[in-house]
């Protein structure tokens, strides 16, 4: 092997000022992403293909099944649809959060208490922003692929009620993106098993009462402002608009909700990882 | 001296401690490493090594003090400088997800070169490490010795200016480690600069061309290793043990020995410039003790001579 080239008095980077964001970010999160590409490749597919069947599991069982006994049911506008097409873009709102939740959380705590895998990235040229958009991108990824496998179910079974369908995919990416860079900041200050345990308990409930099975009208005013606040409530609306195809500007609220998140949770992951393992 | 790679000043980490005044890990460390030399902090664990390597490498502010490596301040320059190290942490933080080639050619990613470039140096590297025939290996079926020496080809990907070597043979067998030290000589002739914290002598005697020996936050002294032992002990050590009982008893009536007569829990240390003559006058003075050994100082006595403690306790 050859021995690492001692060029005499090549300490040359010194005349250049720091970049304005280089302690933080190096511009290469994509080798991050190719490195959670491979992990999934040798030993995760199991996990993503789960996460796959999962919502199309529930699509045939509620939708169609219960979707039978129900008929039609009355969205946000008052227009009425067949209830297979009421849940079916809830379902893929849910989908995009639940990739994007395991790829940011359990993966994350994961890779830092245990494999310490972090420690080693940032011991290189990495930077914290580096590897919080490099395991994000990952998991948007991820939540694209299930998005499509799903959105060409729906398609299959009649439920894309408008063209503006496609566009539900990209809400799906802003879902899982907001989910994810949240996710993650929250992971990050998580040290034991039974704390995680907490993410799931906040999830179940939000998954069950987000508007996700009945219209948001079934519930008294108090309780439909507590639901308007959850981030999933957001994505359930802004998905199912778009399927369905009752698209008006007051979507970007929705829209406009999931930035915040996106920017928050990125900002904050960023701090801990640098409070982390650049201390 | 050509200019120094690492050049600290005074340099202090401290932590905050809830309800209590700081805890400080660094308390003014100063020293200077030279391109090309093999530079090592001994002491005891807890003795603020480890933090000193996170400063140096970019990946821990200092509390105070001045530091320089290669030229450019931790502190403004992280990326920069970390792009020119490698790094062997005192624990092993190999990718399990990842085989053994691919934790190479993963890693020389993070530092941004070229595919086709990192993919060569990890075959050369595999082969450097002995682990050629391990390519496709998972890390998790390598032995501890492999594992350590994946981790410092892993070090070595992206032509590093410096190696940082925290511990790097705690834990493993005497053939393993032995097998590491030659790894690492030849780096060292080859002219890489090496760094590395330790607690066992025989490594720091080994490979350091210069060492500090570190206590508490604290340099204690500064030399090469036999330069430290002519300083601060003697030629030859007679060890005796005459019974955990006796120890004291028995060092009341050899003092004056040698130059120096150290009592340990287990065994009296005699520091003298031939061991077999002080051994002679004990038995002339009627002492017969249950075992006794004549060796050569080395880091160890100098490590109790400064601090009056072991450095392994």
């Amino acid at each position: 092997m050859t021995g690492p080239q001692l060029s005499p008095s090549t300490i040359a980077a010194g005349a250049r000022p720091p970049r304005a964001f280089g302690h933080l970010y190096a511009g290469n999160a994509r080798s991050v992403m190719a490195r959670g590409w491979r992990a999934t490749r040798s030993t995760n597919s199991l996990v993503v293909l789960s996460g796959f069947v999962e919502p199309i599991f529930y699509l045939l069982s509620m939708g169609l099944g219960l979707g039978a006994l129900i008929g039609q049911v009355q969205t946000a506008d008052g227009t009425q649809v067949s209830y297979a097409a009421f849940i079916a873009p809830a379902l893929l709102a849910v989908a995009a959060m639940n990739g994007a939740i395991y790829d940011s959380t359990w993966n994350v705590f994961f890779k830092m208490q245990f494999a310490k895998l972090y420690e080693g990235m940032l011991s290189t040229s990495l930077g914290p922003l580096d590897v919080a958009l490099g395991e994000i991108s990952l998991a948007l990824l991820r939540g694209l692929l299930y998005a499509t496998g799903f959105m060409l179910v729906m398609q299959a079974l009649g439920l894309n009620l408008s063209w503006w369908a496609l566009l539900a995919l990209l809400a799906v990416l802003l879902i899982a993106f907001g989910f994810a860079s949240v996710g993650m900041a929250v992971t990050s200050y998580m040290k034991t098993f039974q704390q995680m345990d907490w993410i799931n308990f906040v999830l179940l409930p939000m998954f069950l009462f987000s508007a996700t099975f009945y219209p948001l009208s079934v519930y008294p005013q108090g309780i439909q402002y507590v639901i308007q606040a959850l981030p999933l409530w957001h994505g359930v609306e802004l998905v199912r608009a778009l399927t369905t195809g009752q698209v008006n500007l007051g979507l970007l609220w929705h829209v406009l909700y999931y930035a915040v998140m996106i920017v928050v949770g990125l900002f904050a992951t960023t701090r801990r990882l640098k409070a982390l393992f650049l201390n | 001296m050509p200019e120094p790679v690492i050049a600290t000043q005074n340099l202090v980490k401290s932590y905050p401690v809830k309800n209590a005044s700081d805890f400080v890990a660094v308390d003014g460390i100063s020293f200077e490493v030279a391109p090309g030399e093999s530079f090592g902090l001994l002491g005891p664990n807890g003795a603020g090594k480890s933090t000193t390597m996170r400063m140096i490498g970019a990946v821990s502010t200092r509390t105070s003090g001045d530091l320089a490596v290669l030229g450019l301040d931790p502190n403004r320059y992280g990326p920069e400088i970390r792009s020119q190290l490698g790094v062997v942490p005192q624990e092993n933080n190999l990718d399990m997800e990842l085989k053994v080639r691919e934790n190479l050619l993963v890693y020389g990613r993070y530092f941004g070169l070229p595919r086709a470039r990192v993919a060569r140096r990890a075959d050369e590297l595999l082969e450097f490490a002995q682990l050629a025939d391990k390519a496709s290996a998972k890390v998790d079926d390598l032995s501890g010795g492999m594992k350590r020496r994946l981790t410092i080809a892993r070090a070595l990907i992206n032509d590093p200016r410096i190696l940082l070597l925290d511990e790097p043979t705690t834990g493993l067998d005497p053939q393993a480690r032995h097998i590491l030290w030659d790894r690492l000589f030849r780096l060292k002739e080859q002219g890489t600069t090496l760094l590395l914290t330790t607690h066992y002598m025989d490594e720091a005697e080994q490979l350091c061309d210069r060492l500090v020996v570190v206590d508490k936050g604290r340099i204690m002294a500064e030399g090469s290793p036999a330069d430290l032992i002519r300083r601060y002990s003697s030629r030859e050590v007679l060890e005796v043990r005459f019974g955990s009982t006796q120890n004291a008893e028995v060092a009341g009536r050899i003092e004056g020995y040698g130059e120096r007569v150290d009592v340990l829990p287990d065994r009296i240390l005699v520091y003298s410039d031939s061991g077999e003559n002080e051994l002679e006058r004990m038995t002339a003075a009627g002492l017969h003790p249950i075992t006794s050994l004549v060796r050569r100082s080395s880091l160890e006595d100098v490590f109790l001579r400064l601090t009056g403690r072991n450095l392994i306790e």
